[in-house]
């Protein structure tokens, strides 16, 4: 560590730590980032520009940093884009720069340097455009992999992250002087406090001015009372947190680093990503120092005069001879401050002329660097002054244009912040964001008195405002310093100055812009990307605006700024979507019988959030058709037993719920007898079908009603609507009943005798006929029994209470394999109602209506229900509308698929021509040929046309006889016996 | 006027790009137009300048209240396809695709229209085959797709999870010719060619009043001044509602906030549009480097161009399940535009009650890729009195009536398209 | 956004389903005329500014009409509409 001043800085000189930067190994401290390791290390050039590759080295000391972009290495994985002066320094750290090749020391890209006059702003917009196929194989190819910074590794991140949420009184975001104040008074006053910092220690600038408090060094004093804090149960510190986003209703999104910073994280999270409600929030962010635009301002070597002091105090890093080019009072103060410290400073250059000269170092007033040399690093600094220039020899230039109070949080419901003349700089305006206070520097109170002050005063007027009794708190003395600026933007001396370091943009930038007309700021940031980059921005938009305002000789008021929108740093994907990673995307629902069925070999499919199986494999079946085939078949021979618990199940009950029923289905409920079920159909209020369920009358003021497995939660909240909005003061209630119930559906000839094999009553054709439901004592369990049937064959459906569901369904399997049958599963399941013309959601897709499925006699003539009137629109009905129908091809070997459209025979096939869809295809192994149905164009009139089906990406063309959607026993005789 | 080229960009790169010229004017607005189009977004500059361009109409101001392309056509994720499957809507797509095609030679400008593949994915044997529906009803419209089944998305996309996605992929609906483009520069293409035609692009003018005389438009009162107008067009997506009251109007339409995200720049790893539907999730990256990437809507009516955290995690975890590749790379932005939803998530160009006053509206989600193709169409509706045979379905009675086009299917509720 | 359940109290938008604006609650008659249930499904004010609307509790089921802005995404009050 060859530029480390000896016994300075905060950092812990006992723990060396071993690190790598691009192959080269190296040796930094516990305390250290990744930044001042490298600088105590000597590296200045850390990483390259975007678009001109130019060498860069590291400009600042916290998360705004543009310049300082490293990979995080871990094995194959890696992180780009990390940011070296936020990434905290642990033994084994591995980092590469990025954006370059082969070298950082060496990039061929930075040819694009010499090119500049030929990529000033938007000169993209204005090329490439000939000859057209170029631009997708030769100029945009190029052009990506010359953009972009960091790469991703193209593995999946398995990194563990995770979310919480944390609920307080006061949300105290930042903990330098300010913040540390306010949540001592709101801590001390007994308010649940959160005090969130983004350090990975707490003390904000006390940490790196390091100013006297209350007679104590800064981070002796900022120790004190962390150290109080933590003391409090109702006081939460969350350091290496930052508060990204504020959100409606007191709701902020806050990243918190948790193992990023450790060699061994073990099972901590890298990240958790925080939702915290706050009822109030003390913004107490600071303030951010900005650069100075002049020529070659972009060296390594160059950095902000904030961060020079950071690295001096704090990590004890020697910056070597050091000039500081400010034009505000802190930048002075800086210059002294560096030399008490033992730091050379060779010269202060201030372009106001009545600075003082009466300094330990070289003033230039009325000064301005016009220049820097040094190839990978600085070396000199050009400097005009009293008409000459002045070469002053340097490895760092410490550049202040002044601070921006960092108010970034406070824009992000939309507000807009205040120019202040006399700070030269945009303060927030009062209520930007309801609940929330801005205390200290992040208003423009920049002297650490000040900062104490305030932090205490707002923490104290949050606490009344809420009705909690605060104490009064003597303020800790410090220092009161005044602060006074020349604003001064830009160094008029030719040559290219640098406004936004990240994205390449310069001043002539700008000023091009608004020549072409770019100056609205909106436009001028769009054009020249001003502002863009992964630091947004902070330490050059303000900059920017003002040579923006400069150039088209509105004031900077006028001309107004960007908006500033979440998140204040950027936030990894994988943080914000922790939880999401593969099954954790979704709820899973399963079924009582999951774990038979699985062992049963059966390939599980999707259903909605559910699982179902999708057919039950036996020995010798090669195929999931010949398993599906054998599972029709065997329905239709002897009996098949399927798990349909997933349909939706909603209790009904009340002496109105009959005429409830009556106004969410088409067809009338109510005169349904006790011990009946009824297939009913609910539309939707525009007229279209939502679903079709049945409807068991199990009482005479009780229902059962059920609802496709899709459907389940949108019936339930309709309902809950027509209730709560229409018939608030009917005597009906209804609940969800569908995870409380296993329910399976026993179909075939062999039905009953299977179903009598478990009910302690058996049933006949007369006593229990079709349609009949009722209560059964099922193995000795209360349950229920239904007569109904989506198979078209004699159908039972038994439901039993849920934790009896996997015991039956293994004994009915057991007997109906007994009989010769068994389990089926989906595949089968849509065979058989395709086989019977049953529709399901492929047919009630949303634009269909009563009459397009030819259910337009079940919309009763003498009642009201829902989506009735609607549904009688002129376009709704007609013969310009695609009716369902049957489709037999002419060869009932041809295979026919969903999805394909229908032309008449030898229509080419366009859209113009098109007469309809399939909407469900399947090999019937009961008729011997494929089946279809579809929507036709007036298709029940169609009846025994031939039309083609054309599947076109898949090259397929079948002739198709056009019949009636119940291909298998239409009269109904198997169902009913 | 100054035509852009390579060797244009070199002479000025020599010169010290010094004389480049403004994009287009800043006139004052003059006391009278043959065509009056408020809003200056995407649409309505298109409008100005297929108007001036396919029938000499020239005599038109553009008012935007605030910078031209202030609204949607620079806030969304800049995805351009044709792949509708409902009648009413294939053709209109098939034809703005088939403008965007040509757009760079027709504006002389340079808006990056990319064509680099469009896939859908599907989860299900029932979304596979309503994804045939759509696919099969492209072929027919001329336009291209390919039936991609899981081994064929793996190839193109190796870098999805095939592994334990909650959701696996069965596959996946293959549209070559979608892309993408770069948003900003097609309002300034677009404004940039129709002001060199002669069309005042007045920017800071918002109207406030309509003047309707006789049943007939007469103009626009603006804080500018009145502006008097034989034809008054309302193209103001986002804020339909607002100046359609100006004309007495209610329209179908409720406003809600749609949020989209962009990452750091990365090196190139995604090429292509991909769209997970199951996850309400769409990404692609653009030529700077950043994913672009963007979901569903917040669902609640809003004006407020931004949005909350619930739907924020959403996306990321839709995309954690489909591509955990991208967990490591991080959000820089994100932002919210606000969408005029319409009752079948289909847009609106017709003509109104009021003679001489045409609407232009309801483009859901959907308007970036539909901008050439609407102006087209509105340019055809105001020039000529008749819809443009692409845009013939896009009435504004048809809720009435029931001659919807519902592509979605979830029915007439504003927020569910 | 956080909203006061009439029934649990204040809870995170992600609770709670959206429907529209509160014309849902005045539904016309069966023979009210076709431009009665245009008005009803089809045409809003769509304000910008205060409005009121509707909102589904899912955890209790509760149909809440929400007054809020919707410029600035304020909630001003929450009732139950039964």
């Amino acid at each position: 560590m060859t530029h480390r001043i000896p016994g300075k800085g905060l950092i812990d000189r006992t723990r060396p730590l071993r690190f790598s930067f691009d192959g080269r190994e190296f040796e930094g401290f516990q305390g250290d980032t990744l930044a001042s390791a490298l600088l105590a290390n000597g590296v200045q050039l850390v990483g390259r520009s975007f678009k001109y590759h130019r060498p860069r080295g590291v400009l600042t000391a916290g998360s705004e940093e543009p310049n300082a972009l490293v990979e995080v290495i871990e094995g194959k994985q890696k992180t780009p884009n990390v940011r070296a002066t936020v990434q905290e320094l642990y033994g084994g750290l591995t980092v590469q720069s990025q954006n370059r090749w082969p070298s950082l020391r060496f990039d061929v890209m930075a040819v694009n340097d010499r090119f500049a006059p030929f990529l000033s702003a938007g000169f993209y917009y204005k090329t490439f455009m000939w000859p057209r196929a170029f631009w997708e194989k030769v100029y945009e190819p190029a052009i990506r992999r010359a953009a972009g910074l960091g790469a991703l590794s193209g593995l999946h991140d398995e990194g563990r992250y995770e979310k919480a949420f944390a609920f307080c009184d006061v949300l105290v975001i930042g903990a330098g002087p300010t913040g540390l104040m306010a949540a001592l008074v709101a801590g001390r006053a007994g308010a649940d406090v959160i005090l969130a910092d983004e350090d990975a220690r707490m003390g904000g600038r006390l940490l790196s001015d390091q100013p006297e408090v209350a007679g104590q060094s800064g981070p002796d004093w900022a120790a004190d009372m962390l150290a109080e804090l933590a003391a409090m149960p109702n006081v939460r510190l969350m350091t290496r947190t930052t508060v990204t986003g504020v959100y409606d209703g007191g709701t902020f999104g806050a990243l918190q680093r948790v193992g990023l910073h450790l060699a061994d994280p073990g099972d901590l999270p890298r990240e958790c990503f925080w939702r915290i409600v706050a009822k109030r929030a003390v913004l107490a962010t600071g303030a951010l120092e900005r650069p100075i635009a002049h020529p070659d301002n972009d060296r390594p070597g160059v950095m902000l005069a904030s961060a020079v002091q950071s690295y001096v105090a704090r990590y004890g890093v020697n910056p070597g001879r050091v000039v500081v080019f400010g034009n505000n009072d802190s930048a002075l103060q800086a210059a002294r401050d560096l030399t008490a410290q033992g730091v050379q400073v060779a010269g202060y250059v201030d372009p106001r002329a009545d600075v003082s000269v009466l300094e330990e170092f070289p003033v230039y007033p009325g000064g301005q660097v016009v220049g820097t040399r040094g190839r990978l690093g600085l070396r000199e600094v050009a400097v005009r002054h009293g008409g000459g220039v002045s070469m002053l020899t340097a490895e760092t230039l410490a550049l202040s244009g002044g601070w921006n109070p960092s108010l970034h949080l406070t824009c992000h419901l939309g507000g807009r912040p205040d120019w202040d003349e006399r700070l030269a700089a945009f303060v927030p305006r009062a209520g930007m964001v309801a609940g929330m206070s801005v205390a200290g520097a992040a208003r423009g109170r920049f002297s650490t008195a000040a900062c104490l002050a305030d932090g205490a005063a707002l923490a104290a007027e949050v606490l009344a405002d809420m009705g909690i009794a605060g104490h009064d708190m003597p303020l800790p003395a410090a220092e009161d310093r005044s602060y006074a600026i020349a604003p001064f933007w830009a160094v008029d001396a030719g040559g290219r100055a640098w406004l936004d370091f990240a994205n390449d943009v310069t001043t002539k930038d700008v000023q091009q812009a608004a020549q072409e007309g770019f100056s609205s700021v909106e436009h001028m940031k769009r054009y020249t990307t001003q502002g863009m980059a992964p630091d947004q921005g902070k330490s050059s938009n303000v900059a920017a605006l003002a040579v923006l305002a400069d150039a088209t000789g509105q004031g900077i008021s006028a001309t107004g700024t960007t908006t500033f929108r979440p998140p204040y740093t950027p936030v990894s994907i994988a943080a914000m979507g922790a939880g999401g990673r593969g099954m954790g995307f979704a709820p899973e629902r399963l079924l009582t019988s999951d774990s038979q069925t699985r062992a049963m070999g059966a390939p599980m499919i999707e259903a909605g959030l559910w699982y179902r199986p999708s057919y039950f494999p036996r020995a010798g079946e090669a195929t999931w058709r010949e398993a599906c085939d054998r599972e029709v078949s065997m329905v239709r021979t002897a009996v098949g037993v399927c798990d349909v618990s997933t349909l939706g199940k909603i209790d009904v009950q009340g002496p109105d719920a009959d005429r409830f029923l009556d106004l969410i289905y088409t067809n009338m409920m109510s005169s349904i007898k006790p011990g009946r079920t009824r297939y009913g159909l609910m539309l939707r209020e525009d007229g279209h079908v939502m679903d079709d369920g049945t409807c068991a009358r199990l009482g005479e003021a009780h229902f059962l009603i059920t609802t496709t497995t899709a459907a389940a939660g949108p019936v339930m909240r309709h309902m809950d609507f027509v209730h709560q909005a229409f018939c608030g003061d009917w005597a009906v209630r209804f609940t969800s009943v569908t995870e409380q119930w296993a329910q399976f559906a026993l179909a075939g000839p062999k039905a009953r005798e299977l179903v009598n094999k478990l009910l302690e009553t058996p049933v006949d054709a007369e006593n229990f006929p079709f349609m009949a439901c009722g209560p059964a004592r099922i193995l000795g369990v209360e349950g229920r029994l239904f007569r109904i049937s989506f198979s078209g064959e004699m159908g039972y459906e038994i439901a039993v209470p849920a934790r009896f569901g996997a015991a039956v369904f293994e004994r009915l399997v057991a007997e109906a394999e007994a009989m010769g049958g068994g389990a089926y599963g989906m595949e089968a399941l849509n065979v058989l109602r395709i086989e019977k013309g049953f529709i399901t959601h492929a047919e009630i897709h949303g634009r269909v209506t009563a009459f397009d499925i030819g259910m337009q006699g079940m919309v009763s003539a003498k009642k009201d229900c829902i989506g009735k009137s609607a549904s009688q629109r002129p376009g709704l009905m007609g013969p310009e509308r695609e009716q369902l129908v049957g489709l037999v091809p002419v060869d009932p070997q041809a295979e026919l698929s969903a999805g394909a459209h229908l032309y008449n025979e030898n229509d080419p096939a366009t859209r113009v021509n098109n007469q309809g869809y399939v909407t469900s295809a399947g090999y019937s192994p009961t008729l011997q040929s494929w089946l279809a149905l579809g929507f036709l164009r007036d298709g029940r009139a169609r009846h025994g046309q031939i039309i083609r089906l054309d599947d076109g990406l898949r090259g397929r063309k079948v002739a198709c006889k056009v019949v009636h959607p119940v291909f298998h026993d239409p009269e109904g005789g198997k169902l009913r016996g | 006027m100054m035509r852009y080229s390579g060797f244009r960009v070199f002479t000025q790169g020599l010169t010290g790009n010094t004389g480049w010229r403004a994009a287009w004017r800043k006139p004052a607005p003059k006391p009278e137009y043959d065509v009056v189009i408020i809003g200056g977004g995407g649409h309505g500059l298109a409008t100005a300048w297929y108007l001036a361009k396919n029938h000499g109409i020239t005599n038109v101001a553009v008012l935007e209240k605030g910078y031209l392309g202030s609204g949607n056509i620079g806030r969304n994720t800049t995805i351009v396809r044709a792949n509708y499957f409902l009648p009413g809507n294939s053709e209109f797509y098939s034809h703005s695709l088939k403008l965007w095609e040509g757009l760079e030679r027709d504006l002389n400008y340079n808006v990056m229209h990319s064509q680099r593949g469009l896939i859908n994915l599907f989860h299900s044997d029932g979304q596979r085959d309503a994804f045939v529906r759509r696919g099969n009803a492209m072929l027919a419209q001329g336009d291209d797709a390919v039936l991609l089944d899981r081994e064929g998305v793996r190839r193109m996309l190796p870098y999805l999870d095939f592994g334990q996605a909650r959701f696996p992929i069965y596959g996946g609906l293959y549209h070559p010719r979608g892309g993408t483009a770069r948003h900003d520069a097609v309002a300034w293409g677009y404004a940039r060619a129709a002001d060199q035609r002669g069309v005042d692009l007045i920017e800071n003018c918002e109207v406030t009043g309509i003047d309707v005389e006789n049943g007939r438009v007469t103009g626009v009162q603006t804080t500018r001044g009145m502006i008097r107008a034989k034809k008054v067009a309302m193209v103001t997506a986002g804020r339909s509602g607002q100046v359609a009251a100006l004309a007495g109007m209610r329209l179908p339409i409720e406003s809600h906030v749609l949020q989209a995200f962009v990452t750091e720049g990365l090196k190139p790893v995604i090429d292509h549009v991909i769209s997970f539907g199951m996850g309400h999730f769409y990404i692609s990256q653009s030529d700077k480097g950043g994913l672009v990437f963007g979901g569903d809507l917040d669902f609640y009516a809003s004006y407020a161009a931004r949005g909350n955290l619930p739907m924020v995690e959403h996306v990321m975890e839709a995309g954690m399940t489909l591509m955990p590749m991208i967990g490591r790379a991080k959000v820089l932005r994100s932002w919210g535009g606000i969408m005029d939803m319409s009752p079948d998530g289909s847009p609106i160009i017709d003509s109104t009650g009021i003679e001489g006053l045409y609407l232009n509206c309801g483009w859901n989600y959907g308007g970036f890729k539909a901008v050439p193709a609407s102006g087209w169409a509105l340019a055809h509706l105001i020039a000529t009195g008749q819809p443009h045979e692409t845009a013939a379905r896009f009435r504004l009675d048809r809720f009435a009536t029931g001659h919807l086009l519902d592509e979605e299917g979830t029915g007439s509720q504003h927020n569910l398209h | 956004m956080r909203i006061s359940c009439p029934c649990c109290g204040p809870r995170d938008r992600r609770e709670f389903t959206y429907y529209g604006a509160a014309d849902y609650l005045n539904r016309p008659a069966l023979d009210a005329d076709a431009s009665a249930w245009d008005d009803y499904l089809h045409l809003r004010d769509n304000p910008a500014g205060e409005t009121r609307d509707l909102w589904y509790h899912d955890p209790c089921g509760t149909w809440v009409a929400v007054t809020r802005d919707t410029v600035t995404h304020a909630v001003i009050a929450a009732e139950a509409v039964a």
